[in-house]
């Protein structure tokens, strides 16, 4: 048992921190640190950045370029960039597709593809869900039917994130209505621009436009953008949702979001004094950062794991029920510290300006604490994932 | 022991549910008797007893009416305390609609020390997180005369040196800060003995509106349960949601005693009727969270846009916890005054 990172992990961090104090914008970690939305030029700023450093894609292997980076450096990154409140690198193209097309695209796909999502040429959505297939991911609706050298589809998607950025989406379709519901998906990579597609936004309970709902009518992709067999979909969607899920705790970001809530507690006053030296609100930071001091180190423990070459099964669904809840109550207690500047309500106008009232730190605490009740609910809900624990880890 | 209302405030808590359903004016909340509830009969209403109040803004609460009715009444009841009978006709009639200006930046939840001043017939100073005080008719207005001691005043919104900064609400309406820069008021005398008592009013108001607001989560979550289907079958189904749904059910109850007990106290002793209070506050704030987390949760997705009509239910539930008092303010009070 040693509790430390090596020399080399050592350095490697070292070489992270320096890296990102010398290239991530001040003003774009201050906008990440509140809470306000990035546009797309601030993210594509940031991913151009990582990408000239050879760091985007840093876990792909080195033939497809990435640096073939350990689990543990890839945490140790995941650590050093959301504690610096740098933008969440959009996870569609290079945390989702790029592995899916590694493992089992065609040649012809890999070298189209892969390439154009590390340059930033193509922004990738994700097509899953459907207002009918949540949880219930595999009663997917939307058909995909042979037409000559085309299929052709139709059907929604939804919760779309970012969508109206991408000029590409990856889409779980039906191809067969025999078997199981999952023996008939398969995967399909389509043009946002082939007539047919229409993309309408989903504006959410803290007033911003992050999802979008996309529809399908008699949309014809030709069959070379058919990812793998036929009917085989499901197995890439579920590799796609097992694999390389070590930062799905969230250490970093809940670490970056206690410092936050730290500086709030610090500055707010509560009867004349500094909020965090109130007995009450200091024992819920306590409880906090003991949980997430844990957290830290179960997270390790499946990182090791990884690195020892356990792929990580059940146990990202413990980090991600775990790692959920946790960054909730940050959110909340975030809240709870602003006491009554919760209550201006302000989104972004169309200029992307906020007026609040309050302290900065203040202006979107309410706002991303509605916001992050969506990562108890999405990517597999947290009941979803009890019931993959009750079944693959306790054996119920 | 009785725990029905009187027929008298059943007629008015049906009637007014009936109408809030279709959506109502301020006009019409007047013609309904809303604000006439809100004031004894001394003051020239026919109500004003702590289960006038509950069973007003249970309904109000209930419709997610984004009126700011709970200021009317702690600004009214004010002019009431300081004798302003021609203000409080208007009131009750609906003309007049008056905000409650008090609260300052850094005072967080605490009703003092108030720094805004009064001299020569002029009010300076800031204040913040104001209720309804834009469109309002009348700012009833707190603030030190001789630098040392907390009376009312009243100002017009719109005179001169009176500046409203806006923004929306959590909770569905909008909030104000401001300032005043030697705005001309109108002393109407009051001390602040008078703001703790209406305070405590408002503060069952806002517990009793809270209950409303917790019930139509409640009630839109199970018929989601019952109609949304996954894995072949109606979600309400599956025994994980079932027991949470149970547990919602038995806080809110909870929480509804907890609004009784206050709404039977608040003209108390000021002892137990601050005990109560503090106790409603806290619990509320605990459960109306717990609701509206639950009911995004149950819900999925769909609870988490702004088109469903959950999404103002849940921010109203979460700004409870920000009006008169959070959860810890009321905590640490009732541990005070239970020395």
């Amino acid at each position: 048992m040693d509790l430390n990172y090596t020399p080399d992990e050592l350095a490697f961090r070292d070489e992270v921190r320096a890296f990102i104090k010398d290239n991530l914008p001040a003003d774009i970690a201050r906008r990440v640190g509140s809470g306000e939305p990035l546009t797309k030029a601030d993210m594509d700023l940031w991913h151009s950045r990582l990408n000239a450093k050879g760091w985007l894609a840093g876990s792909w292997p080195r033939e497809f370029g990435g640096q073939s980076w350990t689990a543990v450096q890839k945490h140790i990154f995941e650590e050093e960039y959301a504690a610096a409140h740098a933008p969440r690198i959009v996870p569609f193209g290079v945390a989702m597709l790029g592995p899916v097309l590694q493992a089992f695209g065609s040649k012809a796909q890999q070298d189209y593809y892969l390439p154009r999502i590390l340059s930033g040429e193509d922004w990738w959505c994700q097509g899953y869900s459907e207002p009918g297939a949540g949880s219930d991911l595999a009663s997917l609706k939307t058909r995909a039917v042979r037409d000559g050298d085309h299929y052709v589809v139709n059907g929604q998607k939804t919760w779309t994130t970012l969508g109206q950025f991408a000029n590409k989406i990856f889409c779980l379709v039906r191809t067969s209505t025999e078997g199981k519901p999952q023996e008939g998906i398969s995967f399909l990579l389509i043009d946002m621009d082939t007539p047919g597609i229409e993309v309408r936004p989903i504006i959410l309970i803290d007033g911003v436009h992050e999802v979008n709902e996309v529809w399908f009518t008699d949309v014809r992709v030709p069959v070379e953008n058919l990812v793998g067999k036929e009917n085989e979909g499901w197995t890439y969607a579920k590799y796609l949702l097992t694999h390389e899920r070590t930062g799905i705790a969230g250490v970093g970001f809940a670490t970056a979001a206690l410092d936050s809530l730290k500086r709030i507690a610090r500055t707010e006053m509560n009867h004349g004094r500094p909020l965090i030296e109130d007995p009450h609100f200091a024992a819920r930071l306590a409880r906090i950062e003991i949980e997430l001091m844990a957290m830290a180190t179960t997270n390790l423990r499946v990182v090791a794991g990884a690195a020892e070459g356990k792929a990580p099964g059940a146990e990202s669904s413990m980090l991600k029920v775990k790692g959920s809840i946790l960054r909730q109550q940050i959110n909340d207690l975030a809240r709870r510290a602003v006491g009554p500047w919760a209550v201006p309500f302000v989104s972004e106008d169309l200029e992307g300006n906020i007026y609040h009232p309050g302290p900065e730190y203040s202006a979107r605490v309410a706002n991303s604490y509605l916001n992050n009740r969506k990562i108890s609910i999405y990517g597999g809900s947290n009941e979803v994932q009890r019931g993959i624990i009750t079944k693959a880890i306790l054996g119920l | 022991m009785d725990f029905n209302h009187t027929e008298e405030r059943r007629m008015l808590a049906d009637s007014l549910r009936r109408t809030l359903a279709r959506g109502a004016d301020w006009a019409t909340l007047a013609e309904l008797g809303v604000l006439g509830a809100l004031f004894t009969e001394d003051e020239g209403g026919f109500g004003g007893q702590g289960f006038d109040i509950a069973v007003v803004f249970e309904e109000l609460g209930r419709a997610g009416s984004p009126l700011p009715v709970v200021e009317a009444g702690l600004a009214g009841g004010l002019l009431a305390d300081c004798g302003q009978a021609e203000l409080v006709e208007q009131i009750i009639a609906g003309t007049l609609r008056p905000a409650f200006a008090h609260g300052e930046p850094g005072l967080r939840y605490d009703h003092g020390p108030i720094r805004t001043r009064y001299e020569d017939g002029r009010l300076t100073g800031r204040k913040s997180v104001v209720e309804g005080a834009e469109g309002a008719d009348l700012l009833v207005v707190t603030a030190l005369e001789n630098g040392d001691t907390v009376r009312l005043f009243t100002v017009a919104p719109d005179a001169p040196g009176v500046t409203l900064y806006t923004t929306p609400s959590l909770n569905g309406g909008s909030v104000s800060e401001i300032t005043f820069d030697g705005a001309a008021a109108t002393p109407i005398g009051g001390h602040m003995g008078l703001v703790e008592n209406r305070i405590e009013a408002a503060t069952l108001a806002v517990c009793a509106d809270a209950l409303g607001a917790m019930e139509t989560a409640r009630d839109m979550t199970l018929d989601y349960l019952r109609t949304r289907k996954q894995f072949g079958i109606v979600i309400g189904k599956f025994q994980a949601l079932q027991h949470r749904m149970a547990d919602v059910a038995i806080e809110i109850e909870q929480a509804r005693s907890a609004v009784i007990n206050l709404a039977g106290h608040l003209h108390a002793d000021a002892l137990a009727r601050d005990r109560h209070a503090s106790a409603a506050k806290n619990m509320v704030g605990r459960v109306a969270r717990l609701v509206a987390e639950e009911a995004i949760q149950m819900h999925g997705g769909i609870a988490m846009t702004e088109e469903y009509a959950l999404a103002p239910v849940s921010r109203r539930l979460i700004a409870v916890d920000h009006r008169y008092g959070d959860e810890d303010w009321h905590l640490e009070r009732f541990i005070r005054l239970s020395a």
